[in-house]
């Protein structure tokens, strides 16, 4: 049983190893992966002997064997410090015989000699015939100790902090700590409400000074600007004078921190973490497409934040990705379907809207037709798109290009997330031939415009005055914009986090996304409208839910040869070798 | 035997308050300084590493560690980075004062130790951290640095041997733990002075810069020119066998004649020291307890019987059993005793102290100095201060002295650096061997303090 088990973390170790390789550059350690995967060695945890991978640190091999052990300061993705003492294990070494060889128990294994003084997980790696005590009473009172020590100072201020709910200092009270308090003292005071950046707000009482945001500033972030200054208990974590932690990845450390020392101002005060329901989801706002979990409660999205995926964003996500949720409840928001009559907007059913722009389409002759596809829709809607556009024989469809601002680290200068996804599908030309569009607008030669995914072709270098010459002007997207106040029909549709599809990043890593909300008034999906209107135009159907464009659109595609839907996972699937994509292989195929 | 266990057997400090003798190099030249810079460049290094080991020495910081295994981590031929030495001189344990004496009187005799230990284990760049509240300390090493780069002992091809060496004095961030080893080399750094954990155990490997470091008290560098000196087994046979050498003892609290004095290790009792050496306890008062290496080493209380192991004539361990005036002032029998000879600041109390004011006052210290990098030293000293203040100001609780022991143990042994056991192990020891003393006072809740300890706690 115990050798069956080795086995399977093993294999699980593997995994995780190959899929890490890709982020060694982004995180200066990756102390959850073995130097040598393959290297074993025997240890006994709790008594039960299993293989590991040699130097593996001690929490590491616990989390592997499921014997877990509690800690603060370590990290995994960042340098061990050692100092909250939370992983302190108890420790031993093989007995030697005078001829330096183990002494062997009856059950065939060596015996151990038990060290007294405990050791640090964090900071222990494996070697051959070592034992580990994750639950013996020496450990035991070392973390009750450690509970004991880090709760006298703390304000216990639970009801009005943001981590209540998910506070490592709640969760280990349960697991390690003691009912009540023996601390009668007058506790240390320190500065509260401090304003530690644009975006973090710090409470230096609730602090344990694992330094964690420290190291990853530091560390991953290379922006050395917060630090520990005064001593003993009276140590204070503070930016450097005169500076301020506003770097794009700052809200990382409210992650980090695992307890409410540092809220995120966007966040704090609104919501209680136990009411948020967690969707797996990634973020839209670049091409990189970091792994999220989408945090909602009640049809509103009250944060984002990032979901470990190795081969994309590690632990991490941009603070601009993070906060690019606001315009969820943007008052330019479109929640009816609109139609133009006499000059102006005015809203109507989705039948109505539906068959004035399946009308608009059948008015004008194929070669007539323009569609902006958008890098910001789902493969799924981009292959229902595609379906339309073969059944009506339209053959000049394009993505609008967006820049994004590419910092060498997670975000990429690829503004659109599915920009790969548009050119596999065969419907992009990377905003090349977009950009004749206008030209031939006003030439007369494009009568039919659809535009989709939101995209604002006025500020995309279509101008108003020619976008007024068409005969038919359709926009489907989330805001309102000044392509969409000249448009014949809009078709209000959904956002990120309002639908479920797939997407393909910058780096050919074929993603998920799920619905967590829904959309908001009477907007949709736009696989749905772009079914509908499919319907409408040419009588094709076949299509009743995501899973089933998913495969057809699986029978079709060569890259997606082989994968159902279940297949992507949570952590997606890569398409082809990263290196050969970044050298734009995917364009040419 | 009686009248040579009062006479002190000046090494270290043969030249320090004799008449006319000054800390300028002409004074210790004249005085025979520098010579054994130039037998022991002509020795070569390893013969230098070799006499050391043979000598037995051990570090006079505080741990006791044999400097000879201590230098043997590293082999200076196999060595491609740069090897460093650094001479901890930032002396604050309290009841320690012998490391100053040298700066101040003596710093070439310092000197002249650090570049053989230098030389022997083909250190090119060396560091004197020096403590930062020795201000004149440190214009003294400075000075003292000028004058022997003047005279050649130090800088490029050091007296034509070909061998260079660089000093710096490093003045320390001001803090206690800028002591402890790697605390040092962090503040070295530039760092906040974190020690850091542990293993690697010695900075052997990964010392200053991540490059191999030896890191030597003040004395037992000095120690190391009369090595030498007179040969490592002649060094071996002052003092007893692996307590070899002689030590610097610093007295302080209760005694006639307190002071600073230099015996062969083991070659006094306690005894011996507080009632022939420092003219016994003073006002004709009795002794209550001693504190015997520094404060952070567990007290000794009169009347204790210890058991001891000791080597008989025939070669036989035998158990004795001796009292605490019969304590030899050596390693070994102190720390067979349950304390240690530690940093050989003796602190000496009579009847008349107040236990409970007097661990007050050493927990404030260490309150007070705990870095607070790690949990229990950083929550849980400051605990101890505030229990123990608390009793002190006559608001004691029942459970206290229970809860003091418990709190300590969960400090001792858990902690990053060695300063856990430091704060930890005056509480455990002052609560266990006097709980009668803490009871009462609890129970006379309400009566102020008689002395001015309290100011100290706030």
């Amino acid at each position: 049983m115990d050798q069956r088990l080795g086995t399977i973390r093993f294999l699980y170790s593997i995994e995780k190893n190959m899929s890490c390789c890709q982020t060694h550059s982004m995180n200066p350690w990756n102390h959850d992966v073995a130097k040598d995967e393959l290297d074993l060695v025997d240890v006994q945890v709790d008594g039960v002997w299993l293989k590991m991978p040699k130097g593996l640190n001690v929490v590491e091999v616990a989390h592997r064997s499921k014997n877990f052990i509690p800690h603060y300061c370590y990290h995994p993705k960042l340098s061990v410090v050692g100092n909250c003492r939370m992983c302190l294990f108890e420790m031993g070494t093989p007995k030697m015989n005078a001829d330096r060889s183990p002494v062997m128990g009856l059950d065939g294994k060596p015996e151990i000699a038990w060290m007294p003084r405990p050791q640090i997980g964090c900071a222990t790696g494996i070697t051959q015939g070592m034992g580990i005590r994750t639950d013996s009473p020496l450990v035991k009172d070392c973390r009750n100790g450690v509970m004991e020590f880090l709760l006298i100072n703390h304000p216990l201020d639970c009801p009005i902090c943001d981590q209540a709910g998910e506070c490592k200092l709640q969760e280990y009270s349960v697991e390690y700590g003691t009912g009540a308090s023996r601390f009668v003292e007058e506790k240390v005071k320190k500065p509260k409400n401090v304003d530690l950046g644009k975006r973090i707000v710090l409470d230096d009482e609730r602090c344990i000074l694992c330094s964690r945001c420290v190291r990853f500033a530091s560390e991953v972030m290379k922006d050395d600007v917060l630090g520990f200054v005064n001593r003993g208990s009276q140590s204070t974590l503070t930016a450097y004078p005169g500076k301020s932690f506003d770097n794009d990845y700052s809200l990382n450390t409210v992650d980090l921190c695992p307890v409410g020392a540092l809220t995120s101002k966007d966040f704090r005060f609104q919501m209680r973490v136990w009411f948020l329901k967690e969707t797996k989801s990634i973020c839209t706002s670049c091409g990189t497409g970091c792994s999220t979990t989408i945090g909602s409660r009640e049809g509103k999205v009250h944060r984002l934040t990032p979901r470990e995926n190795e081969a994309v964003n590690s632990s991490w996500m941009c603070d601009y990705g993070r906060l690019n949720i606001h315009y969820l409840e943007s008052k330019d928001r479109l929640h009816r379907p609109l139609l133009k009559a006499v000059g102006e907007q005015f809203p109507g059913t989705w039948t109505d809207a539906i068959h004035r722009a399946a009308e608009g389409l059948g008015k004008v002759k194929p070669e007539e037709i323009a569609v902006v596809a958008s890098g910001r829709l789902t493969n799924e809607e981009l292959f229902v798109l595609k379906r339309l556009l073969g059944e009506l024989g339209v053959t000049r469809v394009d993505i609008v290009k967006h820049n994004g601002q590419a910092d060498n680290f997670l975000r990429s200068g690829d503004g659109n997330p599915n920009g790969r996804g548009a050119e596999l599908l065969g419907l992009s030309s990377g905003g090349r031939k977009f950009s004749s569009w206008g030209a031939e607008i006003v030439s007369g030669k494009i009568r039919a415009l659809l535009v989709l995914g939101g995209e604002d072709v006025v500020a995309a270098g279509i101008p108003a005055s020619a976008l007024q010459k068409l005969d038919v002007l359709l926009f489907s997207g989330i805001l309102g914009n000044e392509t969409s106040r000249l448009a014949h029909v809009v078709l209000p549709s959904a956002a990120t986090a309002e639908k479920t599809g797939s997407m393909v990043n910058v780096h050919g890593r074929l993603q998920r996304m799920t619905r967590a909300i829904p959309a908001p008034g009477e907007a949709r999906e736009d696989w749905l409208i772009l079914r509908d209107l499919r319907e409408a135009c040419t009588g094709g159907n076949s299509l009743h839910s995501v899973e089933d464009v998913w495969k057809a659109m699986a029978g079709e595609v060569p890259q997606f040869t082989g994968l159902s839907w279940a297949k992507i996972g949570d952590l997606g699937v890569q398409l082809e070798a990263r290196s050969s994509l970044s050298e734009g292989t995917l364009v040419r195929a | 035997m009686f009248l040579m266990a009062r006479r002190e057997h000046r090494l270290v400090f043969k030249n320090i308050d004799v008449r006319g003798y000054t800390r300028d190099i002409a004074c210790y030249q004249k005085h025979g300084g520098y010579e054994i810079l130039k037998k022991g460049l002509a020795m070569g290094g390893a013969a230098i590493r070799d006499e050391v080991k043979k000598s037995q020495l051990r570090g006079r910081g505080g741990a006791g560690f044999p400097t000879g295994t201590k230098w043997s981590f590293i082999d200076p031929a196999k060595t491609t980075k740069p090897i460093y030495l650094i001479c901890n001189a930032d002396e604050s344990e309290p009841g320690t004062f012998k490391d100053r004496q040298i700066i101040h009187k003596d710093p070439h005799q310092l000197l002249e130790g650090m570049i053989l230990s230098c030389f022997a284990n083909g250190v090119k760049l060396a560091y004197l951290y020096i403590r930062c509240e020795f201000t004149e300390g440190w214009k003294i090493m400075e000075k003292a640095l000028e004058e022997a780069r003047a005279a050649g002992f130090l800088g490029k091809n050091i007296l034509k041997t070909g061998y260079d060496l660089e000093i710096y004095v490093h003045r320390g961030a001001g803090a206690y733990i800028c002591g402890e080893e790697t605390g040092l080399i962090e503040s070295l750094e530039g760092k906040r002075a974190y020690p850091r954990i542990k293993p690697p155990y010695f900075p052997a490997v990964l010392g200053l810069y991540m490059c191999p470091t030896i890191v030597n008290n003040v004395e037992t560098l000095c120690n190391v020119k009369h090595i030498v000196e007179m040969g490592g087994e002649a060094y071996a046979n002052i003092g007893r066998s692996n307590n070899t050498g002689t030590r610097l003892l610093c007295v302080s609290g209760d005694v006639v004649r307190p002071g600073y004095y230099e015996f062969p290790v083991g070659a006094l009792t306690l005894g011996q020291l507080i009632n022939d050496v420092c003219g016994g306890i003073r006002n004709g008062n009795r002794l209550k307890a001693v504190i015997p290496g520094g404060s952070s080493a567990k007290v000794l209380k009169a009347g204790e019987v210890y058991k001891i192991k000791e080597k008989g004539l025939d070669g036989k361990m035998l158990d004795k059993e001796v009292g605490l005036e019969d304590l030899r002032l050596d390693f070994d029998t102190l720390a067979a005793a349950g304390s240690m000879a530690g940093s050989g600041g003796v602190i000496v109390m009579d009847h008349t102290r107040d236990m409970v004011e007097c661990l007050a006052n050493i927990s404030a210290f260490y309150a007070h100095e705990s870095c607070g990098q790690c949990t229990p030293c950083r929550e849980g000293v400051l605990w101890l201060k505030k229990i123990l203040g608390r009793i002190a100001e006559g608001h004691g609780r029942e459970d206290d002295p229970a809860l003091l022991k418990e709190v300590a143990d969960r400090i001792a042994g858990r902690t990053i650096c060695a300063f856990g056991e430091a704060a930890a192990w005056p509480v455990q020891s002052f609560i266990s061997k006097f709980k009668a003393e803490f009871s009462a006072r609890i129970a006379r809740n309400g009566s102020a303090s008689r002395h001015d300890t309290i100011s100290l706690l706030h």
